[in-house]
């Protein structure tokens, strides 16, 4: 069978199924990194195995965390000044005797500090790294496209724990909130972190410019910031449907239940289960577009 | 079955942009990459050498024509470049923030070795390029020429069959130069890797290179050993000129010259046959021009000189 050929049926039946010849059987397991036996076809070269999804979001977040070794400091607290802030500013407008607000106003700010890190840095990022043709060094890596975006994405949403730590445990203290429902930060800002991250990395993936890119990740964290601390009942008209659209508010729903003496769980398991399948749709979307980031440069 | 080529192009074709401002960057272009070869790429800015080693790359896709990589058809399957060879592109912003030694593991790690073997194969490149005293320095705290070499590190750990390096050298000192390409040597000579090298430096293309493709505009206007590409033109010189001062008018040599020369500033660079150079150096020596001229070069030809008699028509090609 030539190469062509191989092409032929490969691109009909995926890539797993292929015709391995007997010497298709070296390169693979290096230390388990390596996904899949090398192939070879008559007239073609042996073709050394990709690296496995799992130890290259592995490398991949790992190497971004060691970046952010170096910009930590800044990283990290700009996120949480941003957010206690707003907080200290409404402590002096809010009535503390008004729970449902209170809550709100912690909760949304808290989200804010994931929506800084995830959705608004990591689409800076993403729009930078595309400009700059530095997209090039993933693409010609033997990696899938979902560990770059996954591992980016990861460790930016880990970035901002601290921030949502502090922000979170001042917030309650400020507005004399119950600490004891604060596990629930750990699930929101997980999967806050994802959701808002995939949709950072597809504004910097998408985005037709980097300032774009910039522009909407602000933009993005805005509506955040609108919808997350201002109460549901006090938005404008037409702001609900905005609210119902953005993830972060479903975030922000559990964690100002957290904050309630008593949690309704399916409400909070719903609400996380959103975050959950809006962070599979932009991660996805995120992964597909770094491919096409990189075909389109010219 | 034919021999299997580490690349055979045929017909190659790219655009950029569209409609009346379309460009041609790659144009019906045919190239043959032998394994074990070091294959270099010379053009001025702007010739569509990037463009092509992008495409070679799997990272656009060609508006035509056909690519096989080691007998892979990699038009229709870009995810193959990855598994073969290494790439080093122009740009290192991705790995900007990283201290060198992570920088070049964590790109062994992507290649699928192991935590150990990434360790050991880190240290081996870093030792042979020179960088192990930096290896805890991010390399945006790096000079341009340790910065270069940095990433160079990143695309020669991992051992890929191919190399595919942009302009590798850019920016980098003698030292670090003659490093990599040791280093590029070494690795044809043991292991029989394919290096495919982009440059505009003739003096790295006349080094190291085995065979050469002199490409402008978008085409390959030829391609041969770096010896037989100077021998199709050695009937010419290069005679160049630097003055101190304004070379008298009247005198009928400088006439001569000046006619077709490339003017630059106080310096004139001609090409004549070996004889008339001789003659005009005799007479410019011995006559009043003498005292106006600084300095002068007789030289052999270079694959500028190539470059220039084919047609090209640019001149940012380095020479040294």
């Amino acid at each position: 069978m030539t190469a062509a050929a191989y092409n032929a049926i490969s691109q009909s039946t995926g890539e797993p199924s292929l015709a391995q010849s007997g010497a298709g059987q070296s390169g693979a397991g290096q230390d388990g990194g390596t996904v899949g036996a090398a192939v070879t076809v008559a007239g073609a070269v042996l073709l050394p195995p990709s690296t496995r999804f799992g130890p290259a979001l592995r490398a991949v977040y790992a190497g971004q965390l060691a970046r952010g070794r170096v910009a930590r400091v800044p990283l990290l607290f700009v996120a949480a000044f941003q957010s206690l802030g707003i907080m200290l500013l409404l402590r002096g407008v809010v009535d503390t005797g008004n729970e449902t607000t209170s809550e709100q106003v912690v909760a949304g700010s808290t989200v804010l500090v994931v929506a800084f890190v995830a959705l608004n840095l990591l689409a800076q990022r993403f729009g930078a790294l595309r400009a700059a043709g530095a997209l090039d060094y993933y693409l010609t890596l033997p990696i899938p496209g979902s560990a770059v975006v996954l591992g980016t994405a990861a460790s930016y949403a880990s970035f901002a724990v601290p921030g949502t730590v502090i922000t979170a445990v001042v917030g309650a203290l400020l507005f004399d909130l119950p600490l004891s429902g604060l596990w629930l930060l750990l699930p929101v800002a997980a999967l806050a972190g994802a959701s808002l991250a995939g949709i950072g990395a597809a504004i910097g993936l998408l985005a037709p410019r980097q300032e774009l890119a910039t522009v909407a990740g602000q933009v993005g964290m805005s509506v955040v910031l609108f919808v997350g601390i201002i109460p549901a009942d006090r938005l404008p008209a037409g702001a609900n449907v905005l609210r119902d659209l953005v993830p972060s508010t479903y975030a922000v729903d559990v964690l100002a239940a957290a904050f309630r003496p008593s949690v309704d769980w399916a409400a909070a398991a719903a609400d996380l289960l959103v975050c959950a399948v809006v962070a599979v749709i932009t991660l996805t979307a995120a992964s597909m577009a770094l491919r096409r980031a990189g075909n389109a440069r010219g | 079955m034919g021999r299997v080529l580490s690349y055979a192009v045929r017909g190659l074709t790219r655009r950029h942009g569209v409609g009346e401002r379309a460009v041609l960057a790659t144009c019906d272009l045919d190239l043959d990459i032998e394994r074990g070869e070091v294959f270099g790429v010379l053009g001025p800015n702007g010739a569509g050498k990037t463009t092509l080693v992008r495409q070679l790359m799997g990272l656009i896709r060609p508006d035509a024509g056909s690519i096989e990589m080691l007998g892979w058809d990699i038009v229709a399957r870009p995810d193959i470049p990855p598994r073969l060879a290494a790439y080093l592109g122009q740009a290192d912003t991705a790995l900007a923030d990283l201290p060198v030694g992570v920088a070049v593991e964590t790109t062994a790690r992507l290649r699928g070795l192991g935590r150990a073997a990434s360790r050991a194969a880190r240290t081996a490149v870093m030792d042979e390029l020179g960088l192990a005293p930096i290896a805890s320095r991010p390399l945006r705290h790096l000079s341009g020429g340790q910065r270069r070499l940095a990433a160079v590190a990143c695309t020669l750990v991992g051992d890929r069959q191919v190399l595919v390096l942009d302009e590798p050298t850019t920016g980098l000192d003698p030292t670090a130069r003659r490093a990599v390409w040791s280093a590029l040597q070494r690795r044809r000579a043991t292991t029989g890797v394919t290096v495919l090298l982009v440059t505009h430096n003739v003096l790295e293309a006349e080094t190291v290179l085995d065979r050469v493709a002199v490409l402008d505009a978008g085409r390959v206007i030829a391609c041969d050993t770096p010896g037989r590409l100077k021998a199709s033109v050695s009937g010419d010189v290069r005679l160049d000129l630097v003055w101190r001062s304004e070379p008298p008018r009247d005198d009928p040599t400088i006439v001569r010259l000046a006619q077709h020369a490339e003017i630059t500033g106080h310096r004139w660079s001609t090409r004549m046959t070996a004889a008339d150079a001789r003659e005009a150096l005799a007479r410019l020596t011995a006559g009043p021009a003498f005292a106006a001229l600084d300095d002068f070069t007789l030289a052999t030809p270079s694959l500028e000189d190539v470059y220039l008699a084919l047609g090209g028509a640019s001149r940012t090609l380095e020479r040294t």
